[in-house]
């Protein structure tokens, strides 16, 4: 894992002695709030609805044991007990104090942590996919071009004070795990025709009122040059990006306003006058990086073969969690575990501190102190020997973290909502919470197979319902709380935007409504091979709309 | 009919204005205000507080008497006097 240089933690003990003074200051009345609010949104200090919010990064989705002990910590002592994992891979805490900022970051920095711009007009924490390492389908790890991008965006002069937000996510595979085309730029990491290393360079995704796909701007993008490439994309996006609109300001909406083969003209003539520059990463350097990603020395564990073996055939319980919850390593001996923060019925996302200290502990013991957090709001064990599969089991099964439903009909995304957000127009969890109830069964979660179930609030779409098989998003209609829904989006490498089937739905319609498009696909699928977005993709819209209204007539 | 409400500086939590209590956690207790002018008087009351750096998020807003108590109309000013409507880890016993 990557360990703060000198420069870094100077950097972030330097912000949070600036922070905590203007906090000392607003408190005492020397700072207003018009000159306080933009300063605590720089340090991810939001105010929603019963609270403030601390929405802590967690770079690339990475964390160690020490790491995640400390955000346990945190909760039990500075807020009520637990988080909230994001989408974005970060924690948020929903009820810290003002006045509490100071000694919480300053016990983040203890430990290599911040909040700095997960809020505001700059470069977010960057996101990565969270197999990253492990995967045996990746060209190469993505979290040290991840870290590059950290490094460069942190506290950037000149890219402070963008038009709007900007997400950067990157992904070592083919296969994307981690929705690179609905970000502001998304990479892909690649062989080259030397066969060197690079990116497919993907600019201009992104979710919310409008929703985009990225288009693809560069093909092969060699890896010295990231982060010429990617200031020359900002510079044209800080010059010509539209600050008049707020729901403009986006990149996606300059990519589609000025077209993508112009976008990508302005964008190569400006990386003409930087490739050759001082931003071009020395190949010493990557390597620098890179030698703090170095896979860990696993030792051979052969003998767990044939140990899961004869636990899976005396478990049905473990048999089933292992066939859903675990992936292949590219060490036989070993597997990466996904920790479903989704128990049916439960809050999408959230973990108790006396979770987080237990999957902490068992980091340390079994999967070389390190975790992952994954963007569809899940923790992963990445280095896992079949051999200790059960023992991690047990501990799960303990603490209410081992529902086997990792990429199953209950493992849904979903913002918090109206329970504690300040721009949300209806509630999210709740909804989560019953169609999970809904489908609990496990044989009938296996029959359905592979669906993705996301729900926002609101049309900023945290929730990422517009990539959801099913996507539902949560509107005010008159005081009430209507759910539209969407079909076919999904976030992988064929990424698609949903498409609203009809009319939307009461609270207490919604979980029937989504039943009724399951029961459809399971009546309309050609075989148990073919999933639910296949499916829709081959019928599309209408033998749902049909089912849930009646004539089409209804839908409007 | 409406009432005070706002976030307090120090900590963020929701609180509502009630002549006895001052900013009181519990919506229960607000001043209930019929007319322009009690409205004005509360936004005035309101902006004074703010200017104080005693709240932020500053509003009046609607509400209704629910056994002779007040209580908000909109269902996101009802989260807001009740917590959040889900059993989160660390919910305080009502």
């Amino acid at each position: 894992m990557y360990r703060y240089d000198e420069f870094d933690h100077g950097f972030v003990a330097a912000r949070v002695a600036e922070f905590s003074d203007q906090v000392t200051r607003r408190l005492a009345g020397d700072l207003t709030e018009d000159q306080f609010r933009p300063l605590r949104l720089m340090n991810g200090v939001y105010l929603q609805l019963h609270a403030y919010m601390l929405r802590v990064a967690v770079p690339y989705g990475t964390l160690s044991s020490v790491q995640m002990r400390k955000l346990a910590h945190v909760a039990r002592v500075y807020d009520r007990g637990y988080g909230h994992f994001t989408t974005r891979q970060n924690l948020q805490y929903n009820w810290p104090a003002l006045k509490d900022m100071p000694a919480v970051l300053a016990e983040l920095a203890e430990v290599e942590m911040h909040a700095l711009q997960t809020s505001g007009n700059c470069i977010r924490n960057v996101t990565a996919d969270h197999f990253a390492g492990i995967a045996a389908d990746e060209v190469a790890d993505p979290r040290p071009y991840a870290e590059i991008l950290r490094q460069w965006s942190s506290i950037h002069p000149e890219f402070s004070y963008l038009p709007r937000k900007f997400k950067i996510a990157v992904t070592g595979s083919e296969n994307d795990r981690a929705a690179i085309q609905v970000h502001d730029i998304g990479l892909a990491l690649k062989h080259g025709p030397d066969g060197g290393i690079g990116f497919a360079v993907y600019v201009g995704g992104g979710q919310g009122r409008t929703p985009m796909v990225a288009k693809k701007i560069r093909d092969y993008l060699p890896e010295a040059d990231l982060l010429t490439y990617c200031t020359a994309i900002l510079r044209v996006y800080n010059l010509e990006g539209r600050r008049d609109n707020k729901y403009k300001a986006r990149i996606k909406i300059l990519v589609h306003e000025m077209g993508t083969e112009e976008l990508t003209r302005r964008v190569e003539a400006e990386w003409d006058g930087l490739k050759d520059s001082d931003l071009k990463v020395p190949d010493a350097d990557i390597k620098a990086i890179y030698s703090y990603f170095e896979p860990p020395v696993l030792p051979e564990r052969a003998e767990g073969h044939g140990l899961l073996a004869k636990n899976r055939r005396e478990n049905s319980d473990f048999a089933a969690w292992v066939s859903q919850n675990t992936v292949p390593h590219k060490h036989p001996d070993y597997k990466g575990v996904t920790i479903s923060l989704k128990p049916i019925g439960g809050i999408p996302g959230d973990a108790s501190a006396d979770q987080m200290d237990i999957v902490a502990d068992l980091a340390e013991k079994y999967s070389q102190s390190e975790l992952r957090v994954s963007h569809e709001q899940n923790l992963v064990l990445p280095h896992v020997a079949f051999a200790d599969l059960k023992a991690v089991y047990d501990v799960l099964v303990e603490n209410q973290l081992a529902t086997a439903n990792a990429g199953l009909i209950t493992d849904i995304i979903a913002c918090p909502g109206m329970d504690y957000c300040a721009l949300a127009t209806a509630r999210s969890i709740p909804v989560a919470q019953k169609i999970s109830e809904r489908f609990a069964a496990q044989e009938r979660q296996l029959e359905i197979g592979d669906l993705k179930i996301k729900i926002s609030g609101c049309i900023n779409a945290c929730g990422h319902h517009h990539v959801g098989h099913i996507g539902i998003l949560g509107v005010d209609k008159r005081g009430e709380e209507i759910y539209q829904v969407t079909l076919g989006g999904s976030a992988d490498e064929h990424t698609s935007i949903g498409e609203i089937v009809g009319r939307g739905f009461a609270t207490d319609e919604v979980t029937d409504a989504i039943e009724t498009i399951v029961d459809t696909y399971i009546g309309l699928r050609q075989s148990k091979d073919e999933n639910f977005l296949s499916a829709y993709r081959r019928v599309g819209a209408q033998p749902f709309k049909e089912a849930l209204y009646g004539s089409v007539d209804k839908a409007a | 009919m409406k009432v005070l409400t706002a976030n307090r500086l120090s900590d963020g939590i929701s609180v509502w204005y009630s002549p006895q209590h001052g900013w009181d956690l519990d919506i229960g207790t607000a001043e209930t205000v019929s007319d322009a002018e009690g409205e004005a008087r509360l936004a005035a009351i309101g902006a004074a507080s703010y200017a104080k750096n005693e709240v932020i998020d500053v509003n009046v807003i609607d509400a209704v008497l629910i056994d002779g108590k007040p209580a908000a109309t909109k269902l996101r000013e009802r989260i807001r006097a009740q917590g959040p409507t889900i059993n989160y880890v660390g919910k305080p016993a009502s």
